[in-house]
């Protein structure tokens, strides 16, 4: 691999991105077996750092390093030090002193992964798990590998993102490695939830979701937090579901092909109805599965990856 | 008192003569002269005392970060013989007390007048005036206020502000930041920081807040001082401003003179300052600016941090950096050495104008026979390397460290007596 660690989808150039995605591929078969085990990371030490709540996060990242066999030390910032004021700093040091080769980092503030990266207080690789309003570059991995799987090579699909791409991590992350995986992206949301400078990402904006619909081969619909309108980024939530919002009458102007995504946790009503949340075309459900299949790659890559491909051998035990 | 010579000085980058200096006065400029101690200045160019309009002392309250003395320190090896100390101390200088304090503090020090900046409006808070006239009329004889770090967002404070300090021919320094347009705000709002997923601080809060004020000036006939501007539509806000003729003036910091957003991209938070660093573009228009006397002066917001509120996540950490020992290296690069100024009004730019803003009698002077003796001797021909731990200052928080920036501080007079002497701070001034 070309990287240390995983801070941005930005990291990743294709041939990493791919290699990324095929082992994942190859390790979603251990998932379905009866001892869902590789002996790969044995003896290596994982820690979920985790300064948000993220139950679903925590948990795949928990589920991939013991697939992997790794040592895994959960770390939540509710009920420790942190909470009593301890630095990310110390908090580094600590987990240095613990010994660990991988860091995966939840945390409210952009930036803090690459932070804790290069300030070089924890030799172990940092892995983004979500920073802030900045990057969740496994979930954008996790949303390539699940568009693949239906939709083939993504080189030329139409990707279309709605939601409140300001405040997403998800939006930024999918961007670029899209962008990376040749896929032609289209955000969509109202003026008030795109970025200054969005016209110079590798992407295209619209304000109109209708519009937008019928070339997607899938169509990812965001989160968005009720709060947003209390700070007037749109009127109400039923203006922003009626603009904005996934509903039937639009999932049937999709082609036929298309599937329809959310990162999750889903504001049912709000960005999407129960209806197309629950539709045979929805992948959501999919993308919480490879998402397990994804992180064990990024780990094996990261961690273990100078040994080799798994193998079925591996895999025997 | 010892009487110096200061050998073969160019003054003002104009010409080279020699100066003596006596009793804290300049007693003549020439050839030949002669004096109880000699100063080979051949190759330094001689500038009055610098005076900075912007400098964070952090005395009262924060002294793990700054005192008056060690920030006194610092500015002598920076060449200025005087600095203005801003208000919001703990606690705030909003009362005539805490001004005396720190001015007695900064004469106590003797590395370089302390001059201090009162709060326009109690406890730095927006709502009620402070006692300005108390504080003007004070042992300290505060001229300039500013509730810098917080802007005086209510126009009607404002307004009154400005008319209120007519009476002791007071001016107003706003820190222009419309708090609205700038809640969590992290960095210069554009595409870096829809990218990196910070905050953004737009432009038009710090130029919609000039502009107003600007238009309450010349509506009272009132004297204003704009701090730290970053942006190329403030400076043309400025022009506009002065082409009227509105009695603003306007300061820019080194830092906006040299570096721009794109190191935010590192995410160390030793360049989060307030406002924050801009773009290539906006820093280009301030050099502009500057050379063509829209912006009035270089004040270096000198803000020193302990390193804990810098060693932290991005958003955890404090605004500021460090200034007052690299500044005028960073003029020199930015505008000495590319042409756009010349040595001579880098002293009207760094010397006489802020202490005219300022109203200090005493600094900020010509190099002329009969003036207080107020002299830096910088060798413009050196290069540094910036090392962060070669400070005066309590704190670490510099922003060039590791830089190599030209020019170098030789001595540096207070009154006649050497505050720094062979490139080093002279230990145990006494006044």
């Amino acid at each position: 691999m070309t990287f240390t660690h995983l801070l941005s989808a930005g990291d990743l150039d294709r041939t990493d991105a791919i290699r990324i995605l095929d082992t994942a591929e190859e390790l979603l078969g251990v998932a379905s077996r009866p001892i869902k085990k590789l002996p790969t990371l044995r003896g290596r030490t994982v820690v979920n750092l985790f300064f948000e709540d993220s139950t679903r996060t925590r948990i795949s990242f928990e589920a991939a390093a013991k697939r992997l066999s790794a040592d895994v030390i959960n770390f939540s910032a509710k009920g420790s030090s942190v909470s009593k004021g301890e630095s990310l700093k110390d908090t580094a040091l600590t987990l240095q002193a613990m010994g660990a080769d991988a860091v995966v980092v939840r945390h409210q503030h952009s930036g803090a992964p690459h932070r804790l990266a290069k300030a070089k207080w924890t030799n172990g690789a940092v892995i983004n798990a979500g920073d802030g309003t900045h990057e969740h570059p496994t979930q954008a991995l996790l949303d390539a590998f699940t568009m693949r799987r239906h939709l083939g090579d993504l080189e030329g699909k139409n990707i279309t993102i709605v939601g409140d791409v300001l405040h997403s991590r998800v939006a930024r992350s999918n961007a670029l490695l899209l962008d990376t995986l040749g896929a032609n992206v289209t955000l969509v949301a109202p003026p008030t939830l795109l970025p200054v400078g969005v016209e110079k990402w590798p992407v295209d904006t619209s304000y109109d979701l209708d519009s937008s619909l019928e070339k997607a081969d899938a169509v990812m619909m965001l989160r968005v937090q009720q709060e947003r309108m209390n700070a007037a980024f749109f009127p109400s939530a039923r203006e922003y579901s009626r603009r904005y919002g996934l509903d039937t009458p639009r999932l049937n102007r999709l082609p036929d092909h298309a599937i329809v995504m959310h990162p999750g946790p889903m504001n049912r009503g709000m960005e999407i109805t129960a209806d197309v949340a629950d539709h045979v075309r929805s992948v959501i459900v999919e993308q919480v599965t490879n998402g397990v299949a994804v992180r064990m790659a990024v780990l094996y890559l990261l961690l273990g990856g100078a040994a080799g491909e798994p193998t079925s051998e591996e895999g025997t035990e | 008192m010892t009487s110096y010579v200061i050998r073969g000085a160019n003054i003002l980058g104009e010409t080279v003569n020699d100066i003596t200096i006596e009793d804290g006065v300049i007693t003549a400029i020439g050839t030949g002269l002669e004096g109880d101690e000699t100063i080979d200045a051949t190759g330094l160019v001689a500038l009055p005392g610098l005076v900075d309009l912007h400098t964070h002392v952090r005395e009262p309250g924060r002294e793990d970060a700054e005192t008056v003395l060690t920030g006194s320190k610092a500015a002598a090896r920076g060449g200025f013989t005087c600095v203005h100390a801003m208000a919001n101390t703990d606690p705030v200088a909003d009362t005539a007390g805490v001004v005396e304090q720190v001015w007695r503090l900064g004469r106590e020090g003797g590395y370089c007048d302390v001059q201090p900046v009162g709060a326009v409006t109690i406890g730095l808070g927006g709502s009620r005036l402070a006692e300005l006239g108390a504080m003007a009329d004070s042992a300290a004889g505060v001229r300039v206020f500013s509730d810098d770090g917080k802007c005086v967002s209510d126009a009607v404070i404002m307004r009154r502000a400005l008319e209120y300090v007519k009476a002791f021919d007071g001016v107003i320094a706003q820190h222009a930041q419309e708090p609205r347009l700038t809640e969590g705000a992290q960095m210069n709002e554009g595409p870096l920081s829809g990218e990196l997923g910070l905050t953004g601080w737009p432009a038009v809060a710090e130029e919609a807040i000039i502009a107003r004020d600007v238009l309450l000036a010349e509506h009272v006939g009132s004297r204003l001082h704009v701090c730290h501007l970053s942006t190329r539509g403030s400076v043309e806000i400025i022009r506009w401003a002065k082409g009227r003729g509105i009695d603003v003036t306007a300061e820019v910091t080194p830092h906006h003179l040299l570096l721009s957003d794109d190191l935010v991209r590192s995410y160390d938070p030793i360049y989060k300052v307030n406002p924050p660093l801009r773009s290539n573009d906006d820093v280009a228009a301030v050099r502009e600016g500057l050379a063509d006397g829209t912006i009035d002066i270089v004040a270096t917001d000198h803000a020193p941090h302990p390193m804990e509120d810098k060693e932290c996540e991005w958003s955890a950490a404090a605004f500021g950096m460090l200034g007052l020992e690299t500044a005028l290296s960073v003029v020199q690069q930015t505008m000495v050495d590319t042409g756009l100024l010349t040595w001579a009004q880098v002293a009207d730019k760094m010397s006489a104008k802020p202490a005219s803003i300022g109203r200090v009698r005493d600094q900020g002077r010509p190099l002329e026979a009969g003036e207080p003796a107020n002299i830096v001797l910088v060798d413009p021909a050196a290069t540094r390397v910036i090392d962060a731990r070669d400070t005066a200052s309590l704190s670490r928080n510099n922003p060039y460290a590791g830089l190599t920036l030209p020019g170098e501080v030789v001595a540096t007079f207070l009154r006649g007596r050497p505050t720094v002497r062979d490139r080093a701070l002279v230990e145990g001034v006494t006044v």
